[in-house]
């Protein structure tokens, strides 16, 4: 069994092959969902910051574990536990290689970015921060890498710091590095923001935040999918990313974080597989990953990741991003020659995000109008109210990009929106 | 399938370039605000009564044209109205653009909102069209906090 991509089944074994040309229509072959006619129309999917579609690959690799593998982990005698076990370990191990990490050890898999975050503020931020103390975050942040922060600095009566962006949706460094004070006791930033597309110089930030022994967590649910990651390289502390933004199964996700640091946090929830042995007196807590995993973790999820992973180190992370940054520039000229446009988010430093408005239309019209021509965009604001209010806007029309989207797809968009100026006249 | 012209109709669009009682009303004994968390409407009923009748209705806010139109056309349709009738009006009209009919099988007659039958065909736009009209009713039952769709 091949996919169009010439990928069998069983990616691991032709990682060997020599990377093919960047072939966006036989990459569109590998997604099955993209044959979808919506509303008479070709889908075209422009959505993928909100979660991005499967190869089928993936959708097959899930099947096949259910169908052959499965079985409860780290626990049964029998042979088919062994398998799965095996299939769940060897799905941190293509994690870690993904990331750059060390070693597997320090990939913990826990529901999304979302969870990631929330481990580390409920671990971490629970046992290093506490009143007077100060959590740094950027103006930009989605309200996954918010919320978490917010609710720590409430119980310890810490205080939450923003550090401001400029008029293109750029962090200003100078500000962010004014904002360390000897009281914070960590940052948290996007490496890719979802809203404005943003890039941030995550090494840079590290450096400077590390200079005064700061720890960094990095939210890379945007930046996963999109660009080559290592975590040694930036020097982060925890990285946070969702397996359904990087085309693999919702219901997965990972946190990296420097084993030196997970090893002295406490455990984030209890349960079976989290811990050594229990008494009524005391419970030892199992060695990290596991420490981190309570209860029977989403086995058929990470092997999904796996596949994902195997399928985008096939097609190569660069190749990705240089293809991906292709598509945005030409939909950043096409769209803002557009009368009436102005894009939300222009820094020079991009990765796959355009977001817009119109003038005199709200940008529900717009969403609605292009569902209309099967054009799947989100509208709203994008669980960053924060941002929006930075650009004094109550909500946006983005436009996301994935590997298999292309210019002919970005010319219907742009048709579409052209269609929307015409229904309002 | 769903026509966009059933959604845009011509004086919808125009209610929603330009509303009307669209300020804040200075004599107001009655105000809510309203939002739409999930694209970010927002907005701000405001009443005079007079005894039990809608003496005068205003709002202000910013949202999609749905929600604009709705919220100018709710104003027009209810001033001089009992509270009684606009909340006939209300689940008149909340059946509308759910596509109910009424209880006896009959389309109700909503006279000029009549226009906004074809939000039914898009069911994402149902709280953009109701939005208005539940802000009023949180201010007319003199509910502090906004209220919110979601």
């Amino acid at each position: 069994m091949s996919t169009a991509a010439g990928l069998p089944a069983n990616v691991s074994e032709t990682l060997l092959h020599e990377i093919p040309r960047f072939d966006v229509e036989r990459i569109r072959a590998d997604f099955p969902i993209l044959q979808e006619k919506i509303r008479g129309h070709q889908l075209v999917y422009l959505d993928n910051a909100a979660t991005s579609q499967k190869p089928k690959l993936v959708i097959d690799a899930i099947v096949r574990y259910y169908e052959h593998d499965n079985a409860n982990i780290h626990r049964g005698v029998h042979y088919l536990s062994e398998r799965a076990t095996e299939e769940y370990e060897r799905a941190r191990k293509t994690v870690q290689s993904f990331l750059g990490a060390s070693r597997s050890s320090e990939i913990i898999f826990v529901r999304n970015a979302t969870e990631a975050i929330n481990l580390v503020a409920q671990t971490y931020g629970r046992t290093h921060v506490g009143p007077g103390d100060d959590v740094l975050i950027t103006a930009m942040e989605h309200h996954s890498n918010i919320v978490p922060w917010q609710l720590l600095c409430e119980e310890k009566h810490a205080k939450l710091r923003v550090a401001p962006i400029n008029d293109h949706g750029e962090l200003i460094l100078d500000e962010f590095e004014r904002l360390l004070s000897p009281r914070t006791r960590i940052v948290a930033v996007g490496h890719v923001s979802n809203a404005l597309g943003s890039l941030n110089p995550v090494a840079t930030i590290a450096e400077i935040a590390h200079a005064r022994n700061i720890p960094v967590l990095v939210d890379g649910a945007q930046a996963a999918p999109r660009l080559p990651i290592n975590v040694q390289e930036i020097d982060c502390d925890f990285y946070a990313f969702s397996g359904h933004k990087a085309y693999g199964p919702t219901g997965i996700g990972v946190l990296y974080g420097k084993a030196s640091l997970l090893e002295a946090m406490p455990p984030y929830q209890g349960g079976g597989d989290m811990i050594s042995s229990v008494t009524f007196e005391k419970t030892i807590y199992n060695k990290v990953p596991h420490k981190f995993e309570a209860g029977t973790p989403d086995m058929s999820g990470a092997v999904g990741l796996r596949a994902a992973i195997e399928y985008l180190n096939h097609i190569g992370m660069k190749n990705i991003a240089s293809y991906e940054h292709e598509l945005l520039t030409y939909a950043t000229e096409t769209v803002s020659n557009l009368p009436g446009v102005r894009l939300v988010g222009t820094a020079r430093e991009k990765a796959g995000v355009l977001s817009f408005v119109m003038e005199d239309i709200h940008p529900h019209d717009i969403g609605t109008i292009l569902d209309q021509e099967g054009i799947a965009i989100r509208t709203g604001h994008h669980c960053a109210q924060p941002v929006m209010e930075r650009f004094g806007v109550d909500a946006t029309a983005r436009a996301s990009f994935a590997l298999y989207n292309t210019k002919d797809e970005i010319d219907l968009l742009v048709r579409g929106i052209q269609k929307v100026r015409e229904v309002f006249g | 399938m769903a026509d966009l012209r059933d959604l845009y109709q011509e004086v919808i669009l125009e209610h929603s370039k330009a509303p009307r009682n669209y300020r804040e009303l200075k004599g107001a004994d009655h105000r809510a605000e309203g939002f739409n968390p999930l694209c970010g409407d927002r907005l701000t009923v405001y009443v005079q009564m007079q005894g039990d009748l809608i003496r005068d209705i205003t709002f202000q806010g910013s949202g999609c044209a749905i929600s604009r139109a709705s919220a100018s056309m709710m104003t027009q349709s209810l001033k001089g109205k009992t509270t009684d009738q606009a909340r006939t009006l209300f689940e008149d009209f909340r059946q509308t653009v759910t596509g109910q009919t009424t209880g006896n099988g009959n389309p109700v007659d909503l006279g000029k909102l009549a226009v906004f039958s074809g939000v039914s065909q898009f069911p994402t736009r149902v709280k953009c069209a109701t939005l208005a009209w539940h802000t009023l009713q949180a201010a007319l039952e003199g509910k502090q906090e906004s209220v919110s769709t979601e």
